[in-house]
C-alpha cells in the first residue's frame, strides 16, 4: 500500500456534488435549521496512483462515489478510466507489475489492505464486461454459478428462487423461463450481456461496475440495458465506463471525466453536459478533442 | 506525465454547420435593427417613404425566423450537441423569438408613426429619439456581443435597460401635461406613447439577447437575478 501521510492536493475541479444538501435554504429569525446530513460515500478514493510497471497510468486520483448513484467515466481511449474501473475490485492484481499507491476504500476499509479476501471483496463488488461472455453452460447454470461457489444456496428451491430474482432483477426472465436448459449462447447478444449482469447480481453485489456494457449492442438492446440500469441504481451503487457520452449524460447522477491518468473533472452529470467548468471537459464533450 | 494541450480542434462538419446558423442569426438582426431604424426615422423625419420600406422588410424577417428554427432543430436532433454548443443552440432558438418580436415591434413603431405624421406635431420629439438611439445601440451591442462572445459588452446592454425604463416614463409624463392642456394633442400624444412603449419592448429584447449571450460563454444563468441565489 502507498505512502501515507498528508493527503495530496488534488488536480481535479470537483463540483458542488451533493448541491442539493447545502442549497440554501430560507431561515426564519430564532429557528436553528437542522443539520443536513450527507451519507459517507460508498468507495473513496484518495491520492490513487497506478502504475503498469514503470509506467504511471493514474495521477493523484481524488473520488468519492456516493451510494445508490450512476457514477460515469468518460474520457478518450488510454486516459485510465477503464483501469480506475478495475481496481476498484482489484480486477488488475492479476496484471503482472501493476501497482496501486493511494488509499481505495469501501464503506471505509481500504480494500488494498493486506487482510481483505479479494474473492470475497469481487463478490460484494461485482463487474460487467464490455463484451458479453456467458460461460458455455444453460442459462440457468450461468447464474447458479456463482451462488453454488460461495455456498448461497441451502436448497434446490432456494437455488432456484434466487436464480429467477437475478433474471428478474436483469430484466431477462420473461424471455429466458421457458428456456432456463437452453445453452446461454443460444441468446442474442443483449440477452446475452443482461445474462452476464443476472449472473453478476445472483451473489448479491454492493456495487456494479460496468465497462462498456452496452458497446456491443444494437440501440434497442442498449435502451434495454439502460433502462435496467436506472432500476438497479435503487438497489445498488453503479459505475460505469463509456465512450457513448449521450449514454453517460442518461443513465448516470454523476460524471467524472479522465484524461492522460488524470481526474479533470467530477460533478453532476448534468452540470458536466450542459456547462463544464473546465475546459478541457468542454472540448471533450463537444467533441473538440481530435 | 505531462499534460498536453488537446491536438488542434478539427473543424467538423457540425462546426460548419454551427457558423452558419450564427451567419443567419445575425443576418437577421441586422434586418430587425435596420427596420427599427427606419421606422424610428420615418417618424422623426416625418418620412412616409421610410415608414411604408418597414412593412416590406418585415417578410424576410419572418423567413428567417422560420428556417433559423428548422436550423436548430436539425442541429440538435442530428449532432446531440453538449456543453458549449448545446448553449449556442437553445441560445439561439430564444435569440431568434426575440429578434422576430424586435421585427414586429418595428412594424408597430411604424403604424403608429403613420397615424403620427398624419397629425400637425405637438411637440418636438426629444426625448424619444434619445430612446430609439438607446434601443437600437442596445441592439446591436447585443448581437455584436453574441459574435464576439464578449460577456462584457452583454452586461452593459443589461446596464442600459434602466436608461431607456427613466426615458419612457419621462415622455409619458410630459406628453400628459401636453394632453391636458390641449385635447387635440391626445390622439398624436398616444401614438407617441405607444412608441416610446415598443421602443422599451425592443431594449427588453435586446437585453434577453445579453442574457442569452452571458449563458453562451459563461453557462451562468442570469435571468430574474438568477444568479444571486446560487
Amino acid at each position: 500500500m502507498g505512502p501515507s501521510g498528508s493527503a495530496p492536493e488534488s488536480t481535479a475541479r470537483v463540483g458542488a456534488l451533493g448541491a442539493a444538501s447545502r442549497e440554501s435554504t430560507p431561515v426564519q429569525p430564532g429557528v436553528v435549521p437542522p443539520a443536513k446530513v450527507v451519507p459517507p460515500a460508498k468507495i473513496e478514493v484518495e491520492g490513487m496512483d497506478f502504475y503498469y510497471g514503470t509506467n504511471q497510468v493514474l495521477e493523484q486520483i481524488d473520488l468519492q462515489i456516493q451510494q445508490n448513484q450512476v457514477t460515469a467515466l468518460i474520457g478518450p481511449s488510454g486516459c485510465g478510466k477503464s483501469t480506475f474501473l478495475r481496481s476498484l475490485n482489484r480486477m488488475n492484481d492479476i496484471i503482472p507489475g501493476a501497482r496501486v499507491e493511494g488509499s481505495v476504500r469501501i464503506d471505509g476499509r481500504d480494500i488494498y489492505a493486506p487482510s481483505v479476501d479479494v474473492v470475497d471483496l469481487r463478490r460484494r463488488v461485482g463487474m460487467v464486461f464490455q463484451k458479453s461472455n456467458p460461460f458455455p453452460k444453460s442459462v440457468f447454470e450461468n447464474v447458479a454459478y456463482g451462488l453454488r461457489v460461495n455456498g448461497m444456496a441451502r436448497s434446490r428451491e432456494e437455488l432456484r428462487a434466487r436464480v429467477e430474482s437475478s433474471l428478474n432483477a436483469a430484466a431477462l426472465w420473461d424471455e429466458v423461463r421457458d428456456r432456463l436448459h437452453s445453452s446461454a449462447l443460444s441468446l442474442s447478444g443483449g440477452q446475452q450481456q443482461r445474462l452476464c449482469i443476472a449472473r453478476a447480481l445472483a451473489v448479491e453485489p454492493e456495487i456494479l461496475l460496468m465497462d462498456e456494457p452496452a458497446s456491443a449492442l444494437d440501440p434497442i438492446a442498449t435502451q434495454r440495458i439502460e433502462e435496467l440500469i436506472y432500476q438497479l441504481k435503487s438497489r445498488y451503487t453503479i459505475v460505469i465506463v463509456t465512450h457513448n457520452m449521450q449514454q453517460a449524460a442518461r443513465v448516470s447522477d454523476v460524471t467524472a471525466f479522465f484524461w492522460l491518468g488524470k481526474l479533470i473533472e467530477y460533478d453532476r452529470t448534468d452540470k458536466i453536459f450542459t456547462a463544464p467548468v473546465e475546459k478541457l471537459t468542454e472540448d471533450y464533450v463537444t467533441g473538440r478533442f481530435g | 506525465m505531462e499534460p498536453a494541450e488537446p491536438v488542434a480542434r478539427v473543424v467538423r462538419h457540425f462546426q460548419a454547420e454551427l457558423e452558419r446558423l450564427k451567419t443567419r442569426l445575425l443576418e437577421m438582426g441586422g434586418t430587425a435593427e435596420e427596420n427599427v431604424r427606419l421606422a424610428v426615422m420615418g417618424l422623426v423625419e416625418r418620412d412616409a417613404n421610410l415608414i411604408e420600406r418597414v412593412g416590406a422588410g418585415d417578410a424576410p424577417l419572418n423567413a428567417l425566423h422560420i428556417e433559423i428554427d428548422n436550423r436548430c432543430f436539425t442541429l440538435l436532433a442530428l449532432y446531440q450537441p453538449m456543453a458549449a454548443d448545446l448553449r449556442t443552440i437553445v441560445a439561439a432558438v430564444k435569440i431568434n423569438t426575440d429578434l422576430e418580436r424586435v421585427g414586429d415591434l418595428a412594424v408597430n413603431v411604424a403604424d403608429a408613426a403613420r397615424r403620427y405624421t398624419s397629425h400637425a406635431p405637438p411637440k418636438k420629439l426629444v426625448n424619444l429619439p434619445k430612446m430609439a438611439e438607446i434601443a437600437q445601440a442596445m441592439l446591436r451591442d447585443a448581437l455584436d456581443a453574441f459574435v464576439r462572445r464578449d460577456v462584457e459588452l452583454a452586461q452593459h446592454v443589461l446596464d442600459e435597460d434602466d436608461r431607456l425604463d427613466s426615458l419612457k416614463t419621462q415622455i409619458f409624463r410630459n406628453l400628459l401635461t401636453y394632453m391636458l392642456q390641449d385635447p387635440s394633442t391626445i390622439e398624436p400624444a398616444l401614438d407617441l406613447i405607444l412608441v416610446s412603449r415598443h421602443l422599451e419592448r425592443i431594449g427588453d429584447h435586446a437585453t434577453n439577447i445579453a442574457e442569452d449571450v452571458i449563458f453562451i460563454v459563461s453557462g451562468r444563468d442570469v435571468r430574474h437575478h438568477a444568479a444571486d441565489g446560487t
